[in-house]
């Protein structure tokens, strides 16, 4: 890809004091990306690692709409559906649609914050090789006996050691807790990262919705991701230390698996979909050429669905027999959480109503996942009833209701992003034509895959089931629905060519090709490695909205200045921005999990040891590296003193004088976490 | 201590200059002193000493009441002095505190469900 | 605000406002005041509360659900218990002098102090080792009823928990002994700190819950 690379620093030779490998310097290659800790690589590598799941997953969808097309489906073994549709789940949940946030978090929230890197550069390396082993672990599976085949819900007893006596459940828990490990790690650098490295002015009222939003999931996964830790260390401790915690017979509870899932569950749902809103609300705004639609509400709606989504989650156990209080209650509940979630849908609506609004691309994704959104949401409600809901679960209009909200939602939403920053990612925009074929053929094949599946659910046909027989009533739907499926594959082929016709033929992207409100647009398109040149001060929401745009005493807008003027070109001669160092340590401690796992999987405690050794060592070398290296001048200088750089600095820097120590240079912002060697420290 | 002071900041406007002036004040502050961490210390173990003899001298409901009550002020002491969040920012105490409130309210309404609370 | 509205120096040429000097892109300084790794380790804290709560709450849970075998309640040594209580809450006191000896520039007495927080810490976990043993040969292990088994994983937990806390502060001492930990880095060890009273009081209301309440 074509990366602006500065020079390489010139390192003094001072050797670090615990190296035994040389702490590499490369930036471009297979080294450079398996070293990287710039946010903006590891954001391209979680969101083509997740488009490579996308597309697996895609596959395994397929398989099971060509075993359901038709009733009595000889396509696919019982035993064989069940690792199909449960890596379905698990893939496109945990794999896909989770990392591709990630890819945005990862690339977009330094960048809209004016900052130079998240908190933790190499812990965010780490989350994303946790994320490829965790995957490589599931998918491995299926060379090695059988993939997870209890659903992605895992259910006990089902997935206890007598019901599920191979390894597929073993390798669905521990790929599982080695993703889990990864986006915690990696919500809590972006907690910090948005807290701590704001740029000045950036007030959290300031923040551009898209890394809002973010914030929120952050949460949300830090908080959800150890309840679900807890439930598969018990499933692990029943399955292979004989415990008893699913165990009725033994005094244990099966809906102990359930409500700790589901309390981690429902949390992930808002995971999956609130960061593809914020997709969306950072769209809207600029292809209909107004502020989003009540900015502060939309905050606090999506502040008021993380909160209240901790509020909701027996809605899954309806059906359950946790008696009259708990199921009323809930069923409220979830009743109110459709509330600001509805407060944003009209604020959308809002933000479009009286624009000069531009169909191009994203803009479709975006109004598509409004729409589509909307209907899940729909179906939502319906389940809140709880009287409806008894005769709606576990059949397919529950099939439909989530993947209207997380294909219809999520998915449209992650794509229109995939559009929108793919200018500043790539450098190139999208081809239009291919984009709308893309879109519409997408659409046209989601509904006819999933809209079928209401009709389905209410006629009775249950989930979770390989065949159906042939006087059901249900074999019309079925067939459509499977032409949708592979409508939708059609669509995703477009897609794939668009991006290999872009890069063959594709014309270099303009400066702001949208004309877009938020501060990630003023650097360079593709976005050179040290974000900006300086750091940006923030005086208004939509700051580079502002910087473009006033308006006139009749409130129209007038435009004041070109992105140009602000686009943040290139560094002064001789002048070097001081960058974090790459590192291996992340990749080889998160070689260390899988190694644990398969150890535990197969009894052989000596390879788990020699995961631990591989695990320790990674992350021993790691905290006695210095962050950057080698250590600036001006990080040793500041080692003593309250702050680097007073009043004189910014004299010096008024007056024009350049080199090191002037106004090109800012080191990297915030990074306070002291190493334990020499010169600055970021974790 | 490594933390610009509220001086270094006040030309950036929009710095969460409250929250920072009070982060530069609290570095500055006194901590406890260690003879203060110490009584701190005692008084905790004073604590633990009761907790003990409750367990032995009684066994009804007021024994519960009273032992988690202990509890809590336990938590809070080590949380508020010997981990700092007293005298620390804003910030990290509701990192923490939402975390814990969290748990607490989840996990209750979870244990409700299972009939746990009826006596 | 209008201060800082234009680049004062030629240059790249943007008209962007932007921060001259170090003072906001300066190593140190944060939105709000507080580094980043403090602010961090307070997150995982968090995090690690609904761990703990949901360990806790199982053993709550299948406190009174034993099916056969002996409980915990039956095999409990509460003097031998508190006594490893006591040590683990004065192991807060050595670690809470080791941060206020390095704050102060006292190198030695970090060391000393975080060797004493280490050993005190060991003895805890030696004590558990000790007390898990002897519910094993009275024949309480993590399979004979629900009981055990939470009781088993809710303490298991928390003593790896120690036990990296006690790798952690060994490998500071070491750390310190070469050199590495001045004054200017006393913050690191606050945050090691900041783990290992976290794992205190975890163990502050598993004493209580599942040791003291009947």
């Amino acid at each position: 890809m074509a990366v602006v690379t500065l020079p390489a620093e010139t390192p003094p030779s001072r050797p670090a004091a615990t190296r035994f490998l040389k702490r590499p310097q490369a930036t471009s290659g297979i080294v450079g990306w398996l070293t990287t800790i710039d946010h903006k690589r590891i954001g391209i590598l979680y969101g083509v690692t997740a488009f490579i799941f996308f597309l697996v997953g895609g596959f395994e969808a397929l398989l099971i709409r060509l075993q359901l097309a038709e009733p009595n489906g000889r396509i696919l073994s019982a035993q064989v559906y069940n690792e199909v549709f449960t890596m379905h789940g698990t893939t496109m949940i945990f794999l896909v649609v989770m990392p591709m946030s990630a890819a945005f978090f990862n690339y977009l929230v330094p960048l809209q914050i004016g900052a130079r890197d998240v908190a933790f550069p190499r812990l965010n390396a780490f989350s994303y090789w946790m994320f490829l082993s965790g995957g490589l672990l599931l998918y491995s599976s299926f060379l090695l006996g059988g993939a997870p085949n209890g659903g992605w819900f895992g259910y006990a007893p089902n997935t206890s050691i007598t019901y599920s006596p191979g390894h597929n459940i073993d390798f669905w828990l521990f790929g599982l807790l080695i993703l889990g490990i990864g986006s915690t790690a990696s919500a809590a650098n972006l907690i910090v990262t948005t807290i701590n490295l704001r740029a000045p002015g950036m007030r959290l009222l300031r923040m551009p919705i898209f890394t809002w939003m973010s914030l929120v999931s952050n949460f949300l996964i830090l908080f959800a991701m150890p309840v679900i830790t807890v439930a598969l260390f018990l499933l692990m401790f029943d399955r292979q230390w004989g415990t008893h915690f699913f165990d009725p017979l033994a005094g244990g509870d099966p809906v102990l698996w359930q409500q700790l899932f589901w309390i981690f569950g429902h949390p992930e749902v808002y995971i999956l979909v609130l960061p593809a809103m914020g997709i969306v609300s950072e769209i809207m705004p600029v292809f209909a050429r107004k502020p989003l639609f009540g900015y502060p509400v939309m905050v606090f709606s999506g502040i008021a669905i993380g909160f209240m989504g901790w509020g909701v989650w027996v809605h899954h156990m309806f059906a359950v027999g946790l008696g009259p209080v708990a199921t009323a209650a809930f069923s409220v509940s979830t009743m109110l959480i459709a509330v600001p979630t509805g407060v944003k849908i009209f604020n959308w609506l809002g933000t479009m109503w009286g624009g000069s609004i531009r169909y191009k691309t994203p803009m479709l994704f975006a109004i598509g996942f409004v729409v589509m959104f909307t209907i899940g949401g729909l179906s939502g409600v319906t389940h809140a009833l709880v009287p409806a809901d008894r005769q709606q679960t576990d059949s397919y209009y529950v099939v439909a209701h989530f993947h209207y909200v997380l294909f219809g939602g999520s998915i449209l939403g992650l794509f229109g992003g995939i559009y929108y920053w793919y200018p500043k990612v790539f450098g190139k925009v999208l081809d239009e034509r291919l984009g709308r074929w893309h879109f519409w053929v997408t659409l046209l094949g989601f509904n006819l895959a999933f809209g079928p599946m209401h009709i389905l659910g209410l006629e009775g046909m249950p989930r979770r089931i390989y065949s159906y027989a042939a006087n059901m009533g249900w074999n019309f739907w079925n067939f459509v629905s499977t032409v949708g499926a592979f409508t939708i594959a059609a669509g995703t082929l477009i897609f794939i060519y668009n991006v290999r016709h872009t890069d063959q033929h594709g014309e270099p992207a303009p400066d702001d090709p949208w004309d877009a409100r938020t501060l990630e647009w003023i650097t360079p398109n593709p976005t050179p490695d040290y974000n900006y040149i300086e750091t940006p001060v923030v005086t208004h929401l939509d700051d580079f909205w502002h910087m473009k745009y006033s308006e006139d005493s009749d409130g129209r807008l007038v435009k004041v200045a070109d992105a140009a003027r602000f686009v943040q070109r290139r560094v002064r001669p001789g002048e070097h921005v001081h960058m974090p160092s790459p590192s291996y340590w992340p990749l080889v401690a998160s070689v260390g999990a899988p190694i644990i796992a398969y150890g535990q999987i197969y009894r052989m405690w000596a390879v788990s040891g020699l995961g631990v050794l591989v695990l320790l060592t990674g992350l021993y070398a790691w905290g006695l590296e210095p962050g950057t290296e080698p250590p600036d001048p001006d990080d040793v200088a500041a080692e003593g003193h309250e702050l680097a750089g007073g009043p004189e600095t910014r004299e010096l820097a008024a007056a024009g004088v350049g080199g090191a120590s002037g106004g090109g240079d800012p080191a990297l912002p915030g990074t306070e976490a002291p190493s334990l060697t020499d010169g600055g420290g970021d974790v | 201590m490594s933390n610009p002071t509220v001086d270094d900041l006040e030309e950036e406007p929009g710095l969460n200059a409250e929250l920072a002036s009070e982060a530069a004040l609290d570095s500055r502050h006194a901590h406890p002193s260690d003879a203060q961490y110490g009584l701190i210390a005692l008084a905790l173990a004073t604590l633990t000493a009761i907790e003990v003899a409750i367990y032995y001298l009684r066994s009804d409901h007021l024994t519960i009441a009273v032992l988690l009550v202990l509890m809590v002020i336990k938590f809070s002491v080590v949380v508020g002095f010997f981990m700092h969040l007293r005298f620390d920012s804003k910030v990290l105490r509701r990192l923490f505190i939402g975390g814990l409130t969290l748990a607490v309210t989840v996990y209750t309404i979870f244990l409700f469900m299972f009939g746990i609370f009826h006596v | 605000m209008s201060e800082i509205e234009t680049a004062a120096d030629p240059g790249p040429g943007p008209e962007t406002p932007v921060a001259h000097g170090h003072a906001a892109d300066a190593m140190h300084a944060t939105s709000t005041g507080v580094s980043n790794a403090k602010m961090g380790m307070w997150a995982f804290l968090g995090s690690e509360c609904l761990l703990f709560g949901a360990l806790i709450s199982t053993y709550i849970l299948y406190r009174h659900r034993a099916v056969s075998g002996p409980t915990p309640h039956q095999l409990y040594d509460i003097p031998f218990t508190s006594v490893s209580s006591f040590v683990l809450l004065m192991s807060s006191f050595s670690m809470v002098l080791a941060v206020s000896a390095i704050q102060r520039g006292d190198e030695r007495r970090l060391r000393v102090w975080l060797s004493t927080t280490a050993l005190l810490g060991a003895v805890f976990v030696s004590g558990q080792i000790f007390e898990f043993t002897s519910f094993i040969r009275r024949g309480m292990t993590i399979k004979t009823n629900v009981t055990s088994g939470a009781f088993y994983v809710l303490t298991g937990f928390h003593g790896v928990h120690v036990t990296l806390g006690i790798i952690m502060l060994l490998s500071l001492v070491n750390l310190s002994v070469r050199g590495k930990i001045p004054q200017a880095k006393a913050e690191v060890v606050e945050i090691a700190g900041l783990y290992w009273h976290f794992v205190d009081i975890v163990w502050i209301i598993i004493f209580t819950v599942v040791y003291l309440i009947p």
